[in-house]
């Protein structure tokens, strides 16, 4: 599953965080979720509970997700529109020449650690 | 807020608030992969071996084309595959059987795509000293495998007839990084409502340089059209 393999890239990044910054435990990671990213929210959520309670630094830690919403730019006409209600065609213009301006992202925003 | 440097040279902020400390990391999981790819690549050029990277969904004709392909550039090229599969090892057997080239089976341990490093220690387990071209079946998905760079120097994918010419629309970032797209299972054109030409037409809407070849793999027709780029593409690198 994808999700999963994502969950692995997200520890990974988080241990070498705390390593920087000499944490030692972490009860939150924030990420930015594009909405045309591929990754599905809910499946991200169960592989990380299973994944992140088997590692010390990270067990008990929330997933939050911010979805950024995907926008995509036409090229001649020069607006910007929802990718998800009107995908690849301008719905002002018509025209076929657009692309992604964002909504692919896969990004650990932050971390958050308990307050001693 | 304080601001510290991290190892990577890369400034995470920390900030505090009632509860918890915040670490600002900001970060794309697909960054170190990326760095990975490029370290890869950079390798296989001081070794002269160009990687070739296979995609397509299950089913389409990865290994059958392989085949055929290996047929017919295995007396101009020293060649290897290693075959990417969840897990088992039919692949690279039948690879290995039907050509005799050295073949190695890669389990990605229930992961749906490789990475670079997955791609490299494949690569530790293949004699790459003297070899020209290394070719690299990829686990079969159209999602995640453009996701994630390999470190080859070219990406391939195959589509067959009976997936429909609209997947370059369902599938943009694949189409968009492949080099060439094959089309597969030309002969059983007539039973689907498959247009070549909307296809080639979809294609280049999303990668306007991409090479659309129709093949049927089980014959082998349109294969030496495939062959004939991946040679003319392995020597003009090997110049370089
Ligand atoms: N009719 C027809 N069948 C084909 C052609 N090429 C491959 N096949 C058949 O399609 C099936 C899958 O072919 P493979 O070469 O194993 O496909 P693959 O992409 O390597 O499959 P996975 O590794 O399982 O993802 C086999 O039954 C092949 O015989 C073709 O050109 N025409
Ligand atoms: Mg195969
Ligand atoms: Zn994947
Ligand atoms: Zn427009």
């Amino acid at each position: 599953m994808h999700e999963l393999g994502i969950v692995f890239y997200i520890i990974k990044d988080v241990k070498q965080a705390a390593l920087d910054n000499a944490v030692s435990k972490v009860s939150g990671v924030v990420m930015n979720i594009g909405e045309v990213s591929t990754i599905v929210p809910d499946y991200l959520q169960d592989c990380w509970r299973w994944a992140a309670d088997k590692e010390d630094l990270l067990k008990g830690a929330e997933l939050k997700i911010n979805t950024i919403p995907a926008v995509t730019y036409c090229e001649d006409c020069h607006s910007e529109y929802g990718t998800v209600e009107h995908g690849k065609i301008c719905p002002y213009c018509g025209s076929e020449h657009t692309y992604l301006l964002r909504g692919n992202e896969v990004e650990i925003k932050e971390i958050e650690v308990p307050n001693q | 807020m304080r601001i510290f440097e991290d190892q990577n040279n890369t400034k995470t902020k920390l900030s505090m608030t009632d509860e918890v400390k915040v670490i600002e990391i900001k970060k794309s999981i697909f960054e170190d992969n990326e760095k990975d790819a490029d370290a890869l690549r950079a390798e296989l050029k001081r070794k002269g071996v160009f990687l070739l990277n296979l995609m397509s969904s299950p089913g389409s004709g990865k290994t059958t084309t392989l085949i055929q392909t290996i047929g017919l550039l295995k007396d101009k090229l020293r060649l290897a595959v290693m075959e990417a599969d969840i897990d088992s090892d039919v692949d690279a057997r039948k690879i290995k059987e039907a050509t005799g080239i050295p073949s190695i089976q890669l389990h990605t341990g229930g992961m749906c795509h490789l990475d670079a490093e997955m791609t490299r220690q494949g690569l530790d387990h293949v004699a790459l000293d003297g070899l020209d071209l290394v070719i690299l079946e990829n686990v079969g998905n159209l999602v995640c495998p453009a996701e994630f760079d390999t470190g080859s120097v070219k990406n391939a994918m195959i589509l067959s007839v009976p997936e429909g010419h609209d997947k370059p629309l369902k599938y943009p970032l694949m189409f968009s990084i492949c080099d060439v797209v094959v089309i597969n299972k030309m002969d059983v054109l007539p039973y689907f409502d498959f247009d070549p030409e909307k296809c080639k037409e979809y294609v280049h809407m999303r990668n306007p340089k991409a090479q659309v070849i129709p093949i049927c793999a089980k014959t082998g027709e349109g294969v030496e059209v495939f062959a004939q780029w991946l040679e003319d593409e392995v020597k003009q690198w090997k110049q370089q």
